[in-house]
């Protein structure tokens, strides 16, 4: 029998029995963020595409989405915080090493481009809306804020600057995107003390999920068939390469030091095991991507369905990260 | 020193240009915040220090107390020239603190009254009014039965004060439960053996010795400081350490030879050491021949105690009984067996303490370096002009030395026995006067002490804190804590003659008054000014610290102070040394014990065994807790709030208990804890037994932090076995089995 | 200058002083601690039945994981490989706690995460860490690594440690003594 225990009353609840520091808001911040990251992804590479006027929703509509759920998703962080009136140091430093400060400032830059976008499409995705859902309550809101923001002339002298080098701004805002989505990968796998994160994988892992994620999101908005259909055979081909990388985790995991056996054991049989494959994979993975494929096939499923349930594994996934990677740790005897 | 800022760039590598133009920006306001959010780390030149001796245990260590500008206590540390101290306090010591911080603390005297429907209530009153309360009852107790119908219980520094009171009155009736309920029969044994008691701290000359053996002292359980210094030591040097214990204690782990005995089988094991000390003639010959009485009728005593013998009784290996004494034979004469401190377990303690007297005479230890030393002390002399106490009509000796010829001091139980109702109308006992001990916490039979309180007159509790011992008073008086009062000073036996000097770091907080104080006021009243021709006993201090050549002003800078004594701490070789005994000698046999009818020689007989489903109730304790008494200190309570049960992982699978579930006890007298306890499944005990520390599980609920929180193992004590040497309370024949369900829900279904 | 730690688990009786004189020292909120004391027990009763204590800290890594992640740098290294935090840079954001395999840090109930600081005030003035001085076993030692004269020094010569969790790759420069 092997007995570990503390003998001095080391009762701090958030560390013993063992770490729940982050929760709730710091899951919800990373799905913001994966999220926000497939829909800005999309946008501008099917601008660069050229696809600008035959994927109205997708490059011009949908976008709007984005710098609301990154903003949500900053508030989260800060909300998270312990020492909340210091946040501001976040914008005092820049910190390479630090996936926080990665992020923080990832976030920021990112908004930039995700605020200016849709509102210099804001009178196409009006009309888009109009002709869609002309009773929408959007409409009217949407049309003040357009109103509003083209009073100033210096946001239409932004908006002139945007035009002229709109290429290159989608160049990097798309690699802006892709540096977003693996970031909340990364904020988890930065941390060696959490074998169930610590793994180069995790990066791509949440990219991918992250943007197949935005894939669903614009199937449910989309009402195009056309649009529908490319972004469900997208999103099939997105949670293959998902299931590919899930496996190649737990197969690293399994062939690594004793801590990492471990924390893949957590999924492996531990108490993670039934949430984490029935949640996160079954339903939120293989199931979708059985209904994508019917539908593909010509069978009339609704199209929210299979969007909804690859947006709900997501948020559960990255609920089930960050608990469970708070329970792996290494074994210090 | 240089901190941050340059060092942190060259870490982080790469930092924003703009940041720091704007870190500097905000420089001056971070400064600001900095210091309140960093808390107030002072170092110790910013300090102040006054001197004290802690209180939390009776150690009485030297210590220092550091005060910030403010006046406000910041830390307790060990006073580095004091021999108990050494620089270093003991986690209770350090935690001291929380004694003066406590929130549940006594402030205000308290008198029991009736309210208006009928209940009995404390109602909170004045000094004068309290203490003129006492004299009365006194006085009325004195008119009606005689004064001496008075006893005192007392334990710790204010003991004296009270003593002082109660001698100038004409009382001699006082107890401490620290003599029957704890080390009373090592004084009996060892006092029957060398003439001379143990003492505390024990003159065990651990950190010159080779060897050491434990019988049952779990010593890093038991914290007392320089005692768990001079363990660090030996084992430092490299010293054999030998420990028997059912329990894998935290002692036992540490050395190889742990002797995992049967519980209650020492003296067999102690038999067969001596036997296989004489007749393998490893005995210390040329010693026991000079200066031991009673060789041969010990020899012809021992004669079939051998190891094969001892093992079948005590379950341990013959082969580590026999590896054991040789280790302790070649380490003689620096080879000791340690008296241990609590001592009354199975009611033949007096004898297994005789037994291990004997060892330590047969190893030559008494007297030699890295065995046993003889402490020396410093005097203090008495105040001057002070007349003579009165003579009482009868003392504690009158109802004790009948029944226990081989008693030094009071007897706690014997006195709780006079105070029934039951009693000798001539010899009982009226009322109670307790200092500093809430022994309905530590004195076994919990219902026959209820039905004696039944019986006093007057109850008067003074402590510190609303311990369960107050709720049964008549009168509370709040006694203040160590760090805001004057004791007399602690100038007991040991290595070297020290005298140690305490002083109020702080004001006495609320109306919380020192022991002193209240004795003496308890005098004027009750008109013994002439015994009380000081005002405050700072001037006794002075005095006496004057008749011994140093100083009030000496000690304050100092704390402790050495002195010269000529007295050698180790008898010389081949030196004529008289023993304080009727033979002069070190008594193998006892001709005291054989003149009061005791067995002269120590004796195995067999003690009760475990019936199906109980289990042997060991209880012990934990190096952050003294007794009952530390376990709502707020910084002693973080460290160690319950205590749990240990459980051995097979017999845990057999009850189907986990680690953590709530446990009822029930012992052999179908009595069941007050409260549930939590199971920890553990190795480090055997099949026969469980494991409990001592002092928890407190039923005030005036101590917020302890209330409920575990179990009181005292509870679950009712088979006492009396020592018939000394009156000692054997506690360790007790049995107990759990309930995993609660037992008051079963009481409510039927 | 190095400062390290080493830890005799031979002496250890697990008291909790080093946990009370550091509360004092260093104003640790009651319900919160910098140091903590872990019981290991392994084997069978009562032939194999072994157990020990570890009072373990901060491991004022070589390599420091809570450093690295900080996302302001309130995580620092000063001089003598002492890492601490600074409360005002601290935005209580837990990377640092996530990054440690000791869980060596707590958020401080201001907000900030707070940890053991070596006692610096103190061993920059001379002196021991409050728990190094305060133990009644001596088993904490202090000093520095590159001194060779110093008592860490010399006892990591003389006797056999080891680190806690070196797979960790942090360098911890808390040495344990078998």
């Amino acid at each position: 029998m092997n007995e570990q225990i503390f003998v001095s009353g080391k009762n701090i609840p958030e560390i013993i029995p063992n770490l729940e520091l982050w929760g709730g808001p710091i899951a919800l911040y990373l799905f913001f963020g994966g999220l926000a990251a497939g829909i800005i992804f999309f946008a501008n590479y099917f601008y660069l595409r050229g696809r600008s006027n035959t994927m109205v929703m997708t490059i011009k509509v949908a976008p709007i989405i984005a710098p609301i759920i990154i903003a949500i998703g900053l508030i989260l962080l800060v909300a998270d915080l312990n020492h909340k009136l210091y946040f501001w140091q976040l914008f005092l430093h820049i910190r390479m090493n630090s996936p926080m400060s990665w992020g923080a400032w990832t976030l920021t830059v990112i908004m930039i481009p995700a605020i200016v976008w849709p509102l210099y499409y804001l009178p196409e995705s009006i009309e888009y809306i109009k002709q869609r859902a002309p009773k929408s309550k959007l409409i009217g809101l949407f049309s003040w804020i357009n109103n509003f923001v083209r009073q100033f002339k210096i946001i239409l002298w932004i908006f002139k600057v945007f035009e002229k080098n709109q290429k290159l701004i989608a160049y990097l805002t798309l690699y802006l995107s892709v540096i977003l989505g693996v970031y909340t990968g990364i904020l988890l796998s930065a941390f060696n003390a959490r074998p169930l994160w610590n793994t180069a994988i995790l990066g791509p892992l949440f990219l991918t999920s992250g943007i197949s994620t935005g894939a669903a999101l614009l199937i449910w908005l989309s009402n195009d068939h056309k649009e529908i259909k490319k972004f469900s055979r997208l999103d099939l081909f997105l949670i293959a390469v998902e299931l590919f990388f899930i496996i190649h985790m737990f197969m690293g995991m399994k062939a690594g030091s004793i801590a990492q056996v471990e924390a893949g054991l957590l999924f492996l049989g531990g108490p993670y095991t039934a949430v984490f494959w029935v949640t996160v994979v079954g339903l939120g993975l293989i199931f979708p991507a059985i209904l994508e494929i019917m539908e593909l096939g010509g069978l009339k499923i609704s199209v929210w369905i299979p969007a909804f349930l690859v947006l709900m594994g997501g948020l559960a996934f990255r609920f089930i990260m960050v608990s469970a990677g708070q329970f792996s740790s290494y074994h210090i005897i | 020193m240089k901190t941050t800022r340059r060092q942190f760039i060259k870490i982080s590598g790469f930092t924003a240009a703009g940041a720091v133009v704007a870190g500097s920006v905000l420089g001056s306001v971070q400064k600001v915040i900095e210091k309140s959010a960093q808390g107030n780390i002072t170092s110790d030149s910013d300090l102040t220090r006054t001197p004290t001796y802690c209180e939390v245990c009776f150690w009485k260590c030297g210590a220092w107390v550091y005060k910030d500008k403010k006046g406000n206590i910041k830390k307790l540390v060990g006073n580095a020239n004091d021999q108990h101290a050494r620089g270093k306090l003991c986690p209770r010591g350090t935690g001291g603190l929380g004694m003066y911080t406590d929130k549940d603390r006594l402030l205000k005297p308290k008198i029991r009254v009736k309210n208006a429907k009928g209940n009995e209530t404390f109602k909170d009153v004045e000094w004068d009014e309290a203490i003129s309360y006492i004299a009365d009852k006194m006085e009325a107790i004195d008119k009606k039965y005689g004064k001496e119908h008075i006893a005192l219980f007392i334990h710790g520094a204010p003991a004296a004060h009270f003593e002082y009171l109660f001698k100038s009155y004409g009382v001699e009736n006082s107890a401490e439960p620290a003599y029957a309920q704890c080390a009373g029969p090592r004084e009996a044994g060892f006092f029957a053996t060398f003439g001379s008691g143990v003492g505390s701290p024990e003159p065990a000359d651990m950190q010159n010795s080779k060897c050491i053996t434990f019988i049952g002292n779990h010593v890093g359980e038991n914290m007392h400081n320089s005692f768990v210094q001079e363990v660090s030591t030996a084992i430092d040097n490299g010293a054999s350490i030998i420990v028997v214990d059912p329990r894998l204690s935290t002692i036992a782990a540490k050395t190889k030879f742990w002797l995992p005995i049967k519980p209650g089988t020492d003296i067999a094991l102690l038999l067969s050491w001596i036997h296989i000390l004489i007749y393998d003639n490893i005995y210390n010959k040329e010693y026991v021949d000079k200066y031991a009485y009673g060789f041969d009728q010990l020899k012809e005593h021992v004669k079939n105690y051998t190891a094969e013998w001892a093992s079948a009784i005590t379950t341990i290996d013959p082969n580590l009984i026999r590896d054991a004494v040789y280790e302790m034979a070649k380490a003689a004469p620096a080879s000791v067996v340690h008296p241990g401190r609590h001592t009354t377990w199975y009611g033949d303690d007096t004898q297994r303490e005789r037994a291990m007297a004997i060892i330590n005479a047969l190893l030559g230890a008494y007297g030699s370096r890295g065995g046993i030393y003889m402490g020396v002390k410093q005097k203090l002399p008495e105040y001057p002009g002070v007349p003579a106490f009165p003579e009482p009509k009868w003392t504690w000796k009158e109802i004790t030395k009948d029944k226990f010829k081989g008693a030094s001091v009071g007897v706690t139980n014997v006195l709780i026995d006079a105070s029934l109702a039951t009693y000798e109308p001539e010899h009982q006992i009226k009322a109670w006067f307790i200092a500093g001990t809430s022994f309905i916490n530590s004195i076994p039979d919990k219902k026959k002490i209820l039905k004696a309180m039944e019986n006093q007159e007057l109850i008067v509790v003074v402590d510190t804190m609303p311990m369960e011992m107050t709720g049964y008073a008549d009168v509370v008086l709040p006694e203040c804590t160590y760090l805001e009062r004057h004791d007399y000073c602690r100038a007991g036996k040991n290595r070297i003659a020290q005298v140690a000097y305490r002083e109020p770091a702080v004001e006495p907080k609320g109306d919380s008054k020192p022991a002193w104080w209240i004795a003496r006021e308890i005098g004027l009243k009750l008109g013994l000014e002439k015994y009380y021709p000081w005002q405050n006993l700072e001037e006794v201090l002075a005095y006496q610290f004057e008749q011994i050549g140093t100083s009030l002003k000496e000690m304050k800078k100092l704390g402790v102070k050495t002195f010269e004594s000529s007295d050698p701490i180790y008898i010389a070789p081949g030196e004529d040394y008289q023993f304080n005994t009727n033979t002069g000698k070190i008594e193998l046999y006892s001709t005291d014990f054989e003149a009061m009818g005791y067995d002269p020689l120590p004796k195995y007989t067999p003690n009760e065994e475990v019936t199906p489903g109980f289990y042997h109730f060991i209880y012990g304790r934990v190096p952050m807790h003294t007794f009952g008494r530390t376990q709502n200190n707020p910084y002693l309570y973080e460290l160690k709030k319950e205590n749990e049960i240990w459980i051995n992982p097979k017999i845990g699978k057999i009850w189907d208990i986990k680690n953590d579930d709530m446990i009822w006890l029930k012992n052999q007298d179908e009595v069941i804890s007050n409260f549930a306890i939590k199971v920890r499944l553990t190795e480090r005990i055997g099949l026969d037994s469980v494991y409990v520390a001592h002092g928890f599980g407190h039923t005030s609920k005036f101590l917020s932090k302890a209330f409920g929180k575990g179990i009181n193992d005292s509870e679950l004590i009712t088979n006492i076995k009396i020592d018939p040497v000394m009156g000692g309370t054997g506690m360790r024949a007790n049995f107990v089995t759990f309930l995993t369900e609660n037992p008051k829900i079963e009481e409510v279904k039927s | 200058m190095r400062f390290a730690m080493a830890m005799d688990t031979k002496k250890c009786v697990g008291c909790g002083d080093c946990v009370v004189a550091c509360q004092t020292e260093n104003n640790v909120p009651l319900g919160f601690a910098r140091d903590w004391i872990v019981e290991s027990v392994q084997g069978i009763y009562p032939e194999t039945v072994k157990m020990h204590f570890k009072s373990e800290r901060c491991h004022h890594c070589d390599n420091t994981p809570c450093v690295r992640t900080c996302p302001t740098g309130a995580s620092h290294v000063i001089e003598g490989g002492i890492v601490k935090v600074t409360a005002s840079e601290c935005i209580g954001c837990g990377a640092c706690i996530e990054a440690c395999p000791y869980e060596a840090r707590y958020v401080h109930p201001d907000g900030y995460v707070d940890k053991c600081t070596f006692c610096d005030h103190r061993v920059f003035a001379g002196e021991n860490p409050a728990c190094v001085d305060v133990c009644p076993t001596d088993c904490l030692i202090f000093g520095d690594l590159d001194d060779a004269n110093s008592p860490v020094s010399k006892v990591l010569k003389e006797k056999d440690w080891y680190v806690l969790a070196p797979e960790a790759g942090t360098k911890p420069q808390l040495y344990f003594l078998k």
